[in-house]
């Protein structure tokens, strides 16, 4: 199968700190590719270099042959649910709409185009009736189901979560997977995150990084993960990735 | 009252209230939901700066107000990009630094006899021809700016991050709301004068915004309670004999109290 996602020899310092080193990483259309690692590893860098919003030092990320920051389109992002003004005066559909990328973007109002468009993507996470409503009277989770809407407005082929379940309760963090999970059967789904158990339970491929890259494909060894218990689920999946280490692999 | 109206400077007082409460309505939302309140502050007073120095060398003081301040804008725009953390830090620098300029110059100008107090505290009842036509203009390029490119600013001011992802040029559109929003507070300084000026930019906005779902609907909001407010602090002003910009301000000052009020008693 032809990756979606390929990247190659990929380095990356802050000054003269490595973060990333030689990183290799193929994704298939369709997968579910859970990035797990300690704090300072390089996930977030890793999702930035994607995302165009850092540089690329050394090696080359490319979605289907071509430079991933010419790729807008293509790629959908979540950011981690911080810093957002809760009492911004803005409805639920307009904060779609800022999924738009800069070409094609009238400067005042909304086409009937991209307003259907929106609720075409609000539909996707279940959040079309809220589409008039102003964005602070809506849950965490509902919020979380906008932004996700909010990737999805370009239709794009890949879409990347930074710590999508951060400020979500448990209930609502399993809905979110649920909706990710069924979201990857039309795109393909990056979840960074540091909560190991609930994503391992959705995930279908993991890459561990710590500065560099170890991948497994979990289709294999899930009942591995069939606890609750998170101190459990890294010890195993790390002696799993010792032991049976894909570096470069192709998932 | 009626009689007043026919007497040029209070046609000039209500034609300047009226344009400045539009201008003040739509960079206040801005400026609230941006959360640079404090910002506006320190530009509002770094241009005391400019107050001075254009009394000094003798050129006019709106033009040395909004150079200066539009200067203060832009460095703080800059700064704020470079240093957010220590962004205070710098706005309490800037702000006062610009006000120990412009009492500096005020001391050095000789002969010196322009009343202070007009600047502190605001003088609608003394706007000019002039100064009408430079409101005018601001108001023009204001409504020009947010009309055209009103869904850049609505994506930079709700989540810049994300904006910048999406191709927006975002330290433009901050520099753009900062410069505009100097240039509002030296034509408010004007009116409600550099005290008050912050609470002209602040108190209708803020009922404004408990009261909309959307950053237009607020802007538009903001400029009719800022009028409503404008149009009474001035009845009152000359019914009362009292300075414009304070009766100004405490009138938007009551009616945030009013609204504070019902809205707690509509939560219970």
């Amino acid at each position: 199968m032809k990756p979606i996602l390929k990247i190659e020899n990929l380095s990356f310092a802050y000054e003269k700190q490595t973060v990333l080193e030689n990183i290799n990483l193929s994704v298939n259309p369709k997968d579910f590719l859970a990035i797990i690692g300690p704090n300072g590893g390089g996930k977030s860098t890793l999702l930035k270099l994607i995302l165009g919003i850092n540089k690329i030092q050394s090696g080359s990320i490319k979605i289907e042959g071509k430079n991933s920051t010419l790729c807008l389109n293509d790629i959908g992002y979540v950011p981690q649910n911080t810093n957002i003004n809760t009492d911004f005066p803005i409805k639920v559909i307009e904060v779609v709409l800022m999924g738009h990328t800069k070409e094609k973007k009238s400067l005042w109002g909304y086409s009937k185009n991209e307003l259907q468009k929106a609720s075409q993507s609000l539909a996707k996470v279940g959040m079309e009736k809220y589409k008039n409503s102003k964005i602070g009277s809506l849950s965490g989770g509902q919020r979380q189901r906008v932004m996700i809407a909010r990737a999805l407005f370009t239709n794009p082929k890949i879409v990347l979560f930074d710590e999508p379940t951060s400020s979500i309760d448990v209930k609502g963090q399993k809905d979110i997977y649920r909706l990710l999970k069924n979201l990857s059967k039309d795109v393909t789904v990056i979840v960074v995150s540091h909560d190991i158990s609930i994503v391992l339970e959705y995930a279908t491929k993991v890459a561990y990084i710590n500065q560099t890259l170890v991948m497994h494909n979990l289709e294999n060894s899930k009942t591995m993960f069939d606890t609750n218990n998170k101190h459990f689920c890294e010890v195993e999946l790390l002696s799993l990735l010792q032991n049976n280490p894909q570096k470069s692999c192709s998932c | 009252m009626l009689d007043a109206l026919s007497y040029g400077f209070i046609q000039n007082a209500l034609l300047a209230g009226t344009l400045l409460s539009i201008c003040a309505g739509i960079i206040g939302s801005l400026i609230v939901v941006n959360r640079m309140v404090f910002l506006a502050g320190g530009i509002a007073h770094t241009s005391y700066g400019g107050i001075g120095m254009a009394i000094y060398f003798g050129i006019p003081v709106f033009l040395g107000a909004s150079l200066f301040a539009v200067g203060a804008a832009l460095l703080l725009a800059s700064i704020s990009l470079k240093h957010k953390n220590q962004m205070d830090t710098f706005i309490g620098l800037v702000w006062a630094v610009g006000m120990a300029i412009g009492v500096i110059f005020v001391d050095l100008t000789p002969g010196y006899n322009v009343d202070l107090m007009s600047y502190l505290f605001g003088s609608i009842l003394a706007v000019s021809h002039e100064d009408l036509y430079f409101i005018s203009i601001l108001l023009v390029i204001i409504l020009l700016v947010v009309i055209l490119r009103y869904r850049d600013i609505l994506a930079v001011s709700y989540d810049s991050e994300y904006a910048a992802l999406r191709g927006v040029n975002v330290k433009f559109f901050h520099a753009l709301t900062l410069v505009l929003s100097a240039l509002t507070v030296v034509v408010s300084i004007k009116i409600v004068g550099l005290i008050l000026v912050i609470a002209l930019l602040t108190i209708p906005v803020y009922i404004a915004e408990k009261l909309s779902s959307s950053l237009a609907g607020m802007m538009f909001l903001s400029s009719v309670f800022s009028l409503l407010f404008t149009l009474s602090g001035l009845y009152l002003s000359y019914a009362y004999n009292l300075t414009s910009g304070a009766s100004i301000i405490l009138v938007a000052a009551f009616f945030l109290v009013i609204f504070s009020a019902i809205a707690s008693l509509r939560q219970q």
